[in-house]
């Protein structure tokens, strides 16, 4: 049995708006094991970044907790690394001053050797060995993703959240870095959540896939789980016999249901236990209209 | 025909710089005609009157002056008689002083105001007010106060560059990319730590804006203290000069101040190239 390492605890967040408080979702509820991959998909608004922020610790919730290992999340952590969707590199320094940045910063009494040698351990994982004392502005837009990467593996932290990090790459550079960062998170035992608006991208990455309604009051509609195999390679999925029943029910979902599922929700809808979602062929799928 | 941006326009200002000098020669040369008059009187009239020469002096004598100003820039010949390069180190010192003073008061004061909105809007009204008070408005009180005409002169100038430093330093610890922000929040990095190695090099282009600023108003506000104060200084030199009718000696200083002003720019200039960084 997994062991449960996030769980999200009816959790809502409201911005006071013009006309009175906005609410992006309430009572939502969510458990993430140790070690799993989950992707979130939903359509621009629905308040996945403002989830992400909160599992950051960068935003408060409104009402509810999400807790950690069993502890109520109070503000960032070192234990919690984010790859921020616009890569947020300090353009002042080169790319071994970033990573060491957050090396120093997590090992604050440790000499610089140390530092330095597992900053340039981490630049190497994410195959940016010789590039260390170029600046960011020096970099094309995938390596800049790889030091974001590089940046938060170094902290050695046990969760990864990941703000659409792939979304500005071309097709090969997101492929290579999509398979990359598949190997870094199995090899360290990385729990992740990554919002996504590519649903390959999540077919491939996610062990499960968050499918988040329209905003506003925006709720979890479904939990699918990937029932592609572990050792699935990038590029290859689509031969995989399940792919296109994943692949055509996350579409399904974003071109229609992201809506029906926000205004009439099935009958026995629970947010607590938003449905679970399982196309290996051998449990039915009930589809909505 | 491909001569670099550069050289064309060197060549171009060379021109205009001939052309300028040429006039300048040809209008104060020109010999108009003199009245015949008691030689007495010719006397006190002066080379002007007697023959047609004008007082203004022209670019040979200003070049040469600038040539005897070179050769013994240091020399003292008594409380009034001092030379340029003294008098340049007098108010270089004095603006160097009041300048540096002024960013030990203005960058973290700045940081404050640009880190809390509330000091913000507290400091907002009493520096709206204070920014546009000329400078030399402040003369008489520091004087009544300070009882020194010098120390008078380096209070100015601390007042007058202190408002563009901290409104810059404000406006660029308040624009801190937000991003940046969270990378430091994520990695919980403390506050001092965050001011310095995040805010501090975020805002140090606009920074270095305003100090450049200051620097400007700085030399400007010099020259006019000087004046008022008198003793010593490049500016006090001019009206000196002045008062001894020697205007080839004021075009001199007025060269040696430009000179001079263009020198501290540039080396904010520099230190501004120094801080900023590529996006
Ligand atoms: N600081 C904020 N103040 C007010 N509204 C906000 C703020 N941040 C996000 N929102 C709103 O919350 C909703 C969800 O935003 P976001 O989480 O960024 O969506 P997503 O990442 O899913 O595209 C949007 O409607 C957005 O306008
Ligand atoms: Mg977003």
């Amino acid at each position: 049995m997994a062991e449960k390492l996030i769980s999200i605890d009816g959790v809502a967040k409201r911005f006071p708006g013009a006309g009175g408080e906005t609410t992006v979702f309430e009572d939502l509820w969510l458990r993430i094991d140790r070690g799993e991959f989950v992707c979130v998909i939903g359509h621009s608004g629905c308040g996945k970044t403002t989830l992400l922020n909160i599992l950051a610790g960068l935003d408060s919730p409104s009402e509810g907790a999400i807790l950690v290992g069993g502890k109520e999340i109070q503000g960032p952590s070192l234990d919690r690394a984010v790859i921020f969707q616009g890569h947020a590199l300090l353009p002042w320094l080169t790319v071994l001053g970033n990573v060491a940045y957050a090396v120093s910063s997590r090992w604050r009494s440790a000499p610089r050797s140390e530092v330095e040698a597992r900053a340039r351990k981490a630049i190497a994982t994410v195959g940016l060995a010789g590039a260390e004392g170029k600046r960011p502005s020096e970099l094309s837009g995938g390596m800049k993703q790889r030091v974001g990467i590089a940046r938060a593996l170094a902290i050695e932290p046990t969760i990864m959240l990941m703000d659409e990090p792939f979304s500005a790459l071309d097709a090969l550079t997101r492929g290579t870095l999509q398979e990359e960062a598949r190997r870094i998170c199995r090899e360290t035992g990385q729990t992740v959540y990554m919002i996504t608006h590519d649903v390959d991208e999540a077919i491939y990455l996610a062990d499960r896939i968050v499918l988040m309604t329209n905003g506003p009051r925006a709720r979890i509609a479904e939990v699918v789980v990937n029932p592609l195999p572990a050792d699935r390679r990038q590029g290859q999925i689509h031969h995989d016999p399940h792919y296109y029943a994943v692949r055509n029910h996350l579409i399904d979902f974003l071109v229609s249901r992201s809506v029906i599922l926000r205004d009439t929700p099935p009958p026995d809808y629970d947010q607590r236990n938003p449905p679970v979602i399982r196309l290996d062929g051998r449990t039915p799928v009930a589809h909505a209209a | 025909m491909t001569l670099s941006l550069r050289m064309r326009g060197a060549i171009v200002s060379l021109l205009l710089l001939g052309a300028f000098l040429g006039a300048w020669h040809l209008a104060v040369g020109g010999v108009s005609a003199t009245q015949v008059m008691d030689p007495e009187y010719a006397k006190l009239m002066g080379i002007t009157a007697t023959q047609g020469k004008s007082a203004m002096p022209g670019p040979l004598d200003v070049g040469r002056t600038i040539l005897t100003h070179l050769a013994d820039p240091f020399y003292v010949k008594g409380a009034n008689d001092k030379g340029i390069g003294i008098q340049l180190i007098y108010s270089i010192g004095r603006v160097m002083v009041g300048y540096i003073l002024a960013v030990l008061v203005a960058i973290p004061v700045g940081f404050v105001i640009g880190m809390s909105p509330v000091m913000n809007r507290a400091l907002d009204p009493f520096i709206q007010i204070l920014k546009p008070v000329s400078p030399l408005a402040w003369m008489p009180l520091a004087l009544y106060t300070i009882k020194d005409s010098g120390i008078s002169s380096i209070f100015v100038i601390f007042i007058c560059s202190l408002w563009p430093m901290m409104i810059n330093t404000a406006f660029g610890v308040a624009g801190v990319r937000k991003e940046w922000l969270n990378v430091a929040l994520t990695l919980e990095v403390g506050t001092l730590r965050r001011a310095f190695t995040i805010i501090l090099p975020a805002a140090a282009p606009t920074i270095l804006t305003g100090m450049r600023i200051s620097i400007g108003i700085a030399w400007l506000v010099i020259v006019a203290a000087e004046m008022l104060v008198g003793g010593t200084g490049i500016g006090y030199f001019v009206w000196n000069e002045w008062n001894n009718l020697s205007i080839t000696n004021v075009i001199t200083s007025i060269l040696v101040i430009g000179v001079v002003g263009m020198l501290l720019d540039q080396i904010l200039a520099w230190c501004q190239h120094l801080v900023t960084f590529p996006e």
